[in-house]
C-alpha cells in the first residue's frame, strides 16, 4: 500500500509517496534530497519524533526550562516522555545543552537544556 | 553623549546578526533591547526546526538565539538591555535617539541605524470577532508567553483560529501539557503554514483543521464559555445557518503578524502597504538615507535563518554607511507577485549579493520566474509549485549585469505547460 507523507525534515515539507514492499524494503518518490528518504522509511516502520518541552525550575528569574530530545524517540513513546518530564524539577543551574535526562525511557536519547537557566 | 557609528534596536534573531556583522565590519554598534533578556520571540519559541539553512542542524528557536547571543559576545558591540528607544530625530549627519531605561533618560548618536523590532501580532479586535469580551482569547504569541516561558496553561478546552505556522504549533504544544483542542478553523480554503506543521503538529495529534470556516462570535461573561464557527463563502462572509455552537474555554488566534514600524514612520521612512514594512534597496536601506531595515520588521518571513541572514546584510552596509545621492531603480513586478524585497535596486551601490524575496498572490502549479533587464531576460527559476504563505528567495548577481538608474527591471511569472 502507497502512503502519502509529508517531510518534516526540512522546511521543504516535500510530499512524498512511499510503499512498503513485502521483503521490507521502501521505495520512496518525490523527495528532493536522502533524508526525505530515511523519513520515509522510519515513518513506515518506526515513526520518530523529537519531542520539545519545558520542565519546572525553583528559580523565579525562569520558572520553566526549555528543553529537547537530542534526537527522535519512538512517536508512541512521546506523551510518557512528557509524563516523565513533567514531574521533573530543575534545582541547579544548567547551560544550553546540557542534559537534564540521560536516555529517557531507555531509548538511549537524552534531554538536553535549549537555554541558559 | 555617546557616539556610534550603527545602531540596531531590537535584540531578535535579525538585530543580533545586524549587531555581529556591524561590528565585525569594524564599525562602533550599540544593540538596544527593550526586554531584559536578548532572542526576541525566539525565546519562546521552544519548538525545532530552526537553523537549517544557517547552521546545518535542526535547533530549537531558544538554541538559535543562544547561538547568535554567544557570537554577539565575543564581539566589541555594546549592548542595552530593559532600554526603550523612546523617540529618533534625523540630524544632518545622523540620528538622535532618547532611551529610556531604569537609569533614567539618556541620548546616544548615531550615524546608521538598523531597524530590527520584529513585528506583532493581529488581535480579535482586527478580525471582526463579535460578542463579549471574557478572559481565555489570547493570540498565539501570547499563549506560548504563558506556557513556554512562565509555565501556565492558558485554558483546557481551546478552539484555535488562523492556521499559521504559531498557531499550528501551539496547537501541539497544548495538547502535549494535556489540554484539548478541539479544532483549527481557517477561514481561508486552503492552510497558511508550512505543511511540515500540517503533518507534524496535527496530524500527529488527530487534531482537525477545518478550512473556509471562521470563528464569528465569543460567547462568555468572565471567562470564554463557547465561540460560534460558521462556514465562510469566497469572499470569506459568514453563511447564515452553518452556525455551529462549540463549548470551550480558550480561544487562540493565529491571525497574521504586522510588522512594527512606528519608530520607522516617525522617521517618515515611507512603508509598501503589501509587506507593511519599509521600501528598501539591495543593501536594505529605506528610503530615508542611513536608516535600515531587516527581518520581520522588512517583511514577515517564514523561517528564522531568512530573518538574521537580512541582518548580516544590513548590519555590514549600515557599518559602510557613507551619505551620497541615490537614485534608484524600481523592482517592478506583474500581478501574479504579492510582494518583491528589495523595491529598489541602487545601481552605485554593490549589487554582487542582491537577494530577492517573493510571494506569490495565488497558488500556482509548475512556474517559471523570469527577471528581465530593458526587456531581456537575465535569470529565470523554474518552480513545481507556488504557494501564498511560502516565501521564496532567490540569490542573484547583478554587479555584471550593466544597471543604470535608467534601466528597467521586471520580474515576471509564467505558467509552465508540461
Amino acid at each position: 500500500m502507497t502512503k502519502e507523507l509529508i517531510c518534516i525534515t526540512c522546511p521543504n515539507s516535500c510530499r512524498i509517496s512511499a510503499e512498503l514492499g513485502e521483503n521490507g524494503t521502501v521505495s520512496v518518490s518525490g523527495n528532493l534530497c536522502p533524508r526525505g528518504e530515511i523519513f520515509a522509511s522510519n515513518e513506515l516502520t518506526c515513526p520518530k519524533r523529537s519531542l520539545t518541552t519545558t520542565v519546572r525550575t525553583v528559580f523565579g528569574d525562569m520558572p520553566v526550562l526549555p528543553v529537547r530530545t537530542a534526537g527522535e524517540i519512538p512517536k508512541e513513546m512521546i506523551m510518557d516522555a512528557m509524563a516523565v518530564l513533567s514531574g521533573l524539577v530543575i534545582r541547579e543551574r544548567v547551560k544550553c545543552g546540557d542534559v537534564v535526562v540521560r536516555s529517557i525511557l531507555d531509548t538511549g536519547c537524552d534531554v538536553i537544556a535549549t537555554l541558559d537557566l | 553623549m555617546k557616539n556610534y557609528d550603527v545602531t540596531v534596536i531590537g535584540g531578535g534573531p535579525g538585530g543580533l546578526a545586524a549587531a555581529i556583522s556591524a561590528d565585525n565590519a569594524g564599525a562602533s554598534t550599540l544593540l538596544i533591547e527593550r526586554e531584559a533578556r536578548l532572542g526576541g520571540v525566539l525565546k519562546q519559541c521552544i519548538h525545532d526546526g530552526f537553523g537549517v539553512i544557517r547552521f546545518g542542524e535542526k535547533l530549537s528557536g531558544c538554541e538559535y538565539a543562544t547561538r547568535l547571543i554567544r557570537e554577539l559576545e565575543t564581539t566589541g558591540a555594546e549592548l542595552m538591555l530593559s532600554t526603550f528607544v523612546s523617540k529618533a530625530e534625523k540630524q544632518r549627519d545622523g540620528y538622535l535617539l532618547t532611551l529610556t531605561s531604569r537609569g533614567g533618560m539618556e541620548r546616544v548618536f548615531t550615524k546608521a541605524l538598523v531597524l530590527a523590532t520584529g513585528c506583532r501580532e493581529r488581535t480579535a479586535k482586527q478580525v471582526a470577532i463579535h460578542g463579549t469580551r471574557p478572559a481565555g482569547v489570547f493570540t498565539a504569541g501570547t499563549a506560548q508567553a504563558f506556557l513556554n516561558v512562565r509555565g501556565q496553561m492558558p485554558g483546557k478546552r481551546c478552539v484555535i483560529l488562523g492556521s499559521g505556522d504559531i498557531g499550528l504549533i501551539m496547537a501541539r504544544r497544548l495538547t502535549l501539557e494535556g489540554a484539548r483542542v478541539l479544532g483549527v478553523y481557517e477561514a481561508k480554503p486552503d492552510p497558511s503554514g508550512l505543511m511540515r506543521n500540517i503533518s507534524q503538529c496535527l496530524w500527529d495529534f488527530d487534531i482537525p483543521l477545518h478550512l473556509s470556516k471562521t470563528v464569528t462570535t465569543v460567547h462568555g461573561d468572565e471567562r470564554v464559555e463557547a465561540v460560534t464557527v460558521a462556514e465562510v463563502d469566497e469572499k470569506m462572509r459568514p453563511i447564515a445557518g452553518t452556525e455551529e455552537y462549540i463549548p470551550c474555554d480558550t480561544l487562540i488566534l493565529s491571525v497574521g503578524l504586522i510588522p512594527e514600524n512606528e519608530l520607522a514612520e516617525s522617521l517618515g521612512v515611507p512603508l509598501d502597504k503589501k509587506t507593511k514594512g519599509p521600501f528598501c534597496d539591495q543593501s536594505y536601506m529605506t528610503l530615508v538615507d542611513g536608516v535600515f531595515s531587516c527581518g520581520n520588521t522588512l517583511h514577515v518571513s517564514d523561517l528564522a535563518d531568512y530573518v538574521s541572514e537580512s541582518g548580516d546584510a544590513a548590519g555590514r552596509r549600515a557599518a559602510s554607511y557613507a551619505r551620497r545621492e541615490r537614485s534608484l531603480l524600481p523592482v517592478n513586478i506583474s500581478r501574479d507577485f504579492s510582494y518583491v524585497v528589495p523595491q529598489y535596486l541602487d545601481p552605485e551601490a554593490d549589487l554582487s549579493e542582491t537577494v530577492f524575496f517573493f510571494r506569490t498572490a495565488a497558488e500556482r502549479k509548475k512556474t517559471k520566474l523570469r527577471i528581465l533587464l530593458d526587456g531581456v531576460e537575465i535569470k529565470q527559476k523554474q518552480y513545481n509549485g507556488l504557494r501564498p504563505p511560502e516565501m521564496e528567495r532567490i540569490p542573484f548577481d547583478l554587479s555584471g549585469a550593466g544597471l543604470t538608474k535608467d534601466s528597467k527591471l521586471e520580474l515576471l511569472m509564467e505558467e509552465v505547460r508540461s
